[in-house]
């Protein structure tokens, strides 16, 4: 017979080894995907985990799309270890985006990036923290589930932005295409290397992955976060105070959203358009529970996610598959994260029940 | 006379869009009041579209794709309930992990529909009485999923209200260690309740591409299954309440589309807002009043139930 048997406490080991577990069968039901769909599993997946990063530029590639992913991965696994469920990121990327857009649009000729660069950054911050700031009131004024308001708000955030840009902001000699102008010179973000697409929005994410995981260890308010996930009535016996909480993991994530919004429009897009993300905002609540909540770990993470959009697109060209594939990617690697997690509360135990003594393993 | 002309057509639409939310919301209900909290909906709507959808195109049977969808909505609940009931995980990142994965699922399901039609639901006319003006084509010349939304609230209302497995099913989503001290089977009917609610789901979505608007398109419920999770907060978990949310909600989304018809000069996506703004309006009125919602939700919702030997 099969049992679980409570541990007697967490088993550091197997929280990070789930990780590992899930994305070994992740790419297990990958080869079962790609026989259903009538491809060779063995190419399709080398297609699709290999082929893309086996050059340098591919492996820039993959950075670039990693750049959001654990921009907004770290803000959001440091709300989720505090239960604040902040699940619009995108909408607040696209808030940021349309934030510091709007500055690259109007200052179209500007000539002085180390004027508009840090006016952009600071513009796309304030955009993503503004929109993350309405769930945070709700929820804090009005009690109102920030998972259903932050939601919301990201349908109305790409309305919002493609009004923009099929009306006010539309280029005037875009022959009437939803585009805005593109960005000035002065507008765009340094690229890091020649011939890629790697941009310093790459050294935002290293920069934010480092302060994260400082504040986590270090400050007040990252202990008040740990403590309020692994203990709440704890927390709440030694007076933290929720609302702080909640008010801070909102705007952090919601702010490095708007900065991940803002790197994107001023880095690899350099205009407005009606869609600036591909669900990166979404993409990276699988980052944060993969990252298991870390920033290190969020790193690590949104590398592994990245390679699932740029796969998606490779398979896409080489064997015609739709970039949905990757969508299914990521929700089964989710699925069998959060299934393998049990492992570390409980241990699977074969044979008839024994009485439970408190070893360790 | 004339005021039929425009109030019948007006009228019918409401109940076209109200219907898909009634279905995913009556669904979620049930599943709420045995204590689980699914945010997959969104994924098992669109799962529920699209099974739907390729089982009508491939049979032509419109009763066969309804059974499609609900079995398809039911197994994605299936795989939540597994994985939050028997294996434990966290509900919330379950459910968004559902809904990710439906997504993607159903837009690589749908890839190769895209772009085609099909013959809507046939309306089902009962002689004599459709021909009945305004109060004929409203109430008697529905499809069969209209029929069905009512006869499941109506169904669900009188299962909670009035049966001895609704008052256990209650019983469970309040004090599940009160339900498994009395002996009952805690996590047998939170699967049952979780996977009817996927069935529902599932209809709801297929509501969308068998009757709404009989095609497939990627993400086409557009954030209904979200809609309705707020549905059944603002209904304050009962089933009258929620009916009059499903169609308050239905009748906004249809106000875009008769509002540019009447020439009001605002942006198409402004208009589009509407559900998502109303949405957020209805929540924050209703959570406003905490101990509202705390006598009414059910006590032990997202908690993890785990049998004291």
């Amino acid at each position: 017979m099969v049992r679980l048997e409570r541990r007697p406490q967490h088993s550091q080991l197997m929280v990070y080894l789930s990780p590992v577990i899930a994305v070994v069968l992740t790419l297990v039901s990958g080869l079962f995907i790609f026989a259903a769909l009538g491809e060779d599993p063995l190419v399709s997946l080398y297609t699709f985990f290999v082929l893309p990063i086996s050059d340098l530029y591919g492996l820039t590639e993959l950075l670039v799309k990693a750049t959001p992913l654990v921009l907004i991965g770290v803000g959001l696994a440091l709300g989720f270890r505090a239960n604040v469920w902040n699940i619009g990121a995108e909408g607040q990327l696209t808030l940021g985006a349309i934030f510091a857009g709007g500055l690259a649009i109007y200052f179209h000729e500007s000539e002085s990036p180390l004027l508009l660069l840090p006016a952009m950054v600071i513009a796309g911050v304030i955009g993503g923290m503004a929109w993350a700031a309405i769930p945070a009131f709700f929820k804090t004024r009005f009690n109102a589930n920030e998972i259903l308001t932050s939601l919301m708000l990201t349908y109305i955030a790409i309305l919002f932005l493609s009004y923009l840009v099929h009306g006010p902001w539309r280029d005037p000699e875009g022959y009437n295409f939803p585009e805005s102008r593109l960005f000035p010179d002065a507008a765009l973000l340094p690229l890091l290397t020649e011939d890629s697409r790697l941009h310093l929005g790459f050294v935002f994410a290293l920069l934010v992955v480092a302060g994260g995981w400082l504040m986590l260890a270090k400050a007040l308010i990252g202990f008040q976060l740990r403590v309020v996930g692994l203990a709440p009535q704890a927390a709440r016996y030694v007076g933290f105070k929720q609302n702080r909480l909640i008010w801070f993991s909102l705007l952090l994530g919601g702010g490095l959203a708007g900065l991940a919004g803002m790197a994107e429009v001023s880095g690899p897009i350099g205009q407005l358009l009606p869609s600036v993300s591909p669900g990166y905002g979404f993409t990276a609540i699988i980052v944060a529970f993969l990252g298991r909540l870390h920033p290190l770990g969020v790193l690590f993470a949104g590398l592994i996610m990245a390679l699932t959009y740029i796969g998606g697109e490779t398979a896409q060209i080489e064997l015609g598959l739709p970039a949905a594939v990757t969508g299914l990617f990521q929700g089964i690697l989710l699925f069998f994260l959060l299934g393998s997690d049990l492992l570390s509360t409980y241990r699977v135990r074969f044979g008839a029940a024994v009485t439970a003594k408190g070893g360790t393993s | 006379m004339s005021g039929a002309d425009w109030i019948v057509p007006i009228l019918l639409t409401v109940i076209t869009a109200s219907t898909p939310l009634l279905f995913a919301a009556t669904g979620e209900l049930i599943a709420e009041k045995a204590g689980v909290l699914n945010l997959g909906v969104e994924g098992m709507m669109l799962i529920g579209a699209i099974f739907g959808f390729a089982t009508a195109s491939a049979t032509d049977s419109g009763l066969l794709a309804i059974v499609a969808a609900a079995l398809a909505g039911g197994v994605m609940a299936l795989i939540f309930a597994f994985l939050t009931l028997t294996m434990m995980a966290n509900q919330v990142a379950t459910g968004l992990a559902l809904t990710i994965f439906g997504v993607g699922f159903s837009a690589l399901l749908g890839d190769d529909f895209v772009g085609y039609a099909l013959e809507p639901l046939p309306q089902l006319e009962i002689p004599g009485l459709t021909a009945i003006p305004v109060i004929g084509p409203i109430f008697f010349g529905q499809d069969i999923l209209v029929y069905l939304s009512f006869v499941a609230i109506g169904g669900v209302a009188w299962f909670l209200a009035k049966t001895r497995p609704g008052l256990i099913l209650k019983a469970v989503g309040e004090s599940h260690d009160s339900a498994h001290a009395l002996g009952y089977s805690v996590i047998r009917i939170r699967y049952l309740a979780v996977i009817f609610g996927g069935a529902m789901a599932g209809l709801g979505g297929a509501y969308l591409s068998l009757s709404y608007t009989p095609m497939w398109a990627e993400n086409m419920t557009a954030g209904r299954g979200w809609i309705a999770l707020a549905l059944v907060v603002f209904a304050t978990w009962r089933p009258g309440r929620l009916l009059l949310g499903a169609y308050m909600f239905g009748a906004i989304t249809i106000l875009q589309l008769h509002a540019q018809g009447a020439g009001f000069e605002v942006p198409s996506q402004v208009m589009s807002m509407l559900p998502y703004l109303a949405t957020i309006l209805v929540l924050v009125l209703i959570s406003r009043d905490r101990t509202k919602i705390r006598l009414n939700a059910p006590a032990c919702i997202g908690k993890v139930f785990r049998p004291a030997r």
